[in-house]
């Protein structure tokens, strides 16, 4: 179980790193993109509103930390 | 083979990032070769080699099996949050918030700790195996993500991993050539590039697996990637003026030069 769980975190630490808010934001993202494509409204210009927002804001937050 | 648009951008990720973790194994794998043992540092890397190899083998085939519209959101969120992983540290590394990759430094470390470890024998020496091992697996394992996931959204795994390949080539060539690891590299400029180009497939991909429909299709990612790439600087320069403006010193930067501009030492 102990390995399992170090494990998980490996790969948790692997792709997201420490900054989950924006991998939550992309989540977010693709959930909206998703919703309003359902809804039959053009949707694709969902994410290259949000990416560039939510690089912005996750260097920002990096920038207050230090 | 033909090379459609979306193929020679997963040609050129795959082959950046995989130069970039090349580079950064050839000076660990120089360090214990140079200093202890050279046939003993080459087995490790062919063990690392042989093991990342199956990987691909193993996984990249049963990736390819499943069906591409339900994978690619997952690959498309995958990259994406990978991607902005590898951006966002090349933004702060290019308006040196962050330390620069330092070949040069890290050689000088890594020989020191070789001389500093118990001495090599006559024949196999365990000490020089397991780092060029660890090091190459490390490595390795950044660029075998990027391969599966990148040629499993394309479908397209045996072309990203023959870049990957082709990285390793040119790398080990010019290792061969300079006898001396490769400090002045543009690693920066090339973590950033990929950066860019794995979150915008990201972006694109995920957009498609959750419905939408880009204009224009495939041809799409001609603007998605100019576009997220001239936003990242854009970023770099609005960071680096507003630095400018802060009077705290960086003790941990090395430089606060950006460091995208092809050639330029990163």
């Amino acid at each position: 179980m102990r390995r399992l769980r170090s494990a998980a975190l490996g790969v948790w630490e692997f792709v997201v790193g420490d900054d989950w808010r924006t991998a939550l934001g992309a989540c977010a993202a693709l959930a909206l993109t998703a919703s309003i494509a359902a809804a039959g409204v053009a949707a694709w210009w969902v994410m290259p509103v949000a990416v560039p927002c939510l690089l912005g804001l996750s260097l920002r937050r990096f920038g207050r930390r230090r | 083979m033909t090379l459609s648009g979306p193929g020679l951008g997963l040609a050129i990720s795959v082959f950046l990032a995989c130069a970039v973790e090349a580079v950064e194994a050839l000076t660990i794998v120089l360090a214990v070769g140079a200093t202890r043992s050279w046939s003993s540092a080459l087995s490790g890397v062919g063990a690392a080699a042989c093991a990342l190899g199956a990987l691909v083998a193993i996984l990249g085939p049963a990736l390819t099996t499943l069906p591409i519209e339900a994978f690619r959101l997952t690959v498309g969120v995958v990259l994406l949050v990978f991607g902005l992983q590898w951006l966002r540290k090349a933004i702060l590394r290019g308006v040196g918030l962050e330390r620069l990759h330092d070949e040069d430094e890290i050689f000088r470390r890594e020989t020191a700790a070789a001389r500093a470890a118990a001495p090599a024998r006559a024949g196999f020496d365990g000490y020089s195996f397991t780092i060029a091992f660890k090091g190459v697996l490390l490595e390795g394992l950044e660029v075998v993500f990027i391969v599966l996931t990148f040629g499993a959204g394309q479908h397209r795994v045996g072309l990203a991993a023959v870049a990957a390949l082709a990285a390793v080539a040119v790398v080990l060539a010019l290792g061969a050539a300079a006898r001396a690891p490769l400090a002045r590299a543009p690693e920066n400029a090339m973590k950033f590039a990929v950066g860019v180009m794995l979150s915008s497939f990201g972006m694109f991909w995920g957009a498609e697996g959750a419905g939408a429909s880009w204009p224009g299709g495939d041809a799409a990612l001609l603007a998605i990637v100019p576009g997220l790439a001239l936003c990242s600087i854009a970023i770099v320069r609005v960071m680096r003026r507003v630095m400018r403006n802060v009077p705290a010193p960086m003790p941990a930067a090395e430089s606060v030069k950006p460091s995208f501009a092809v050639g330029e030492r990163s």
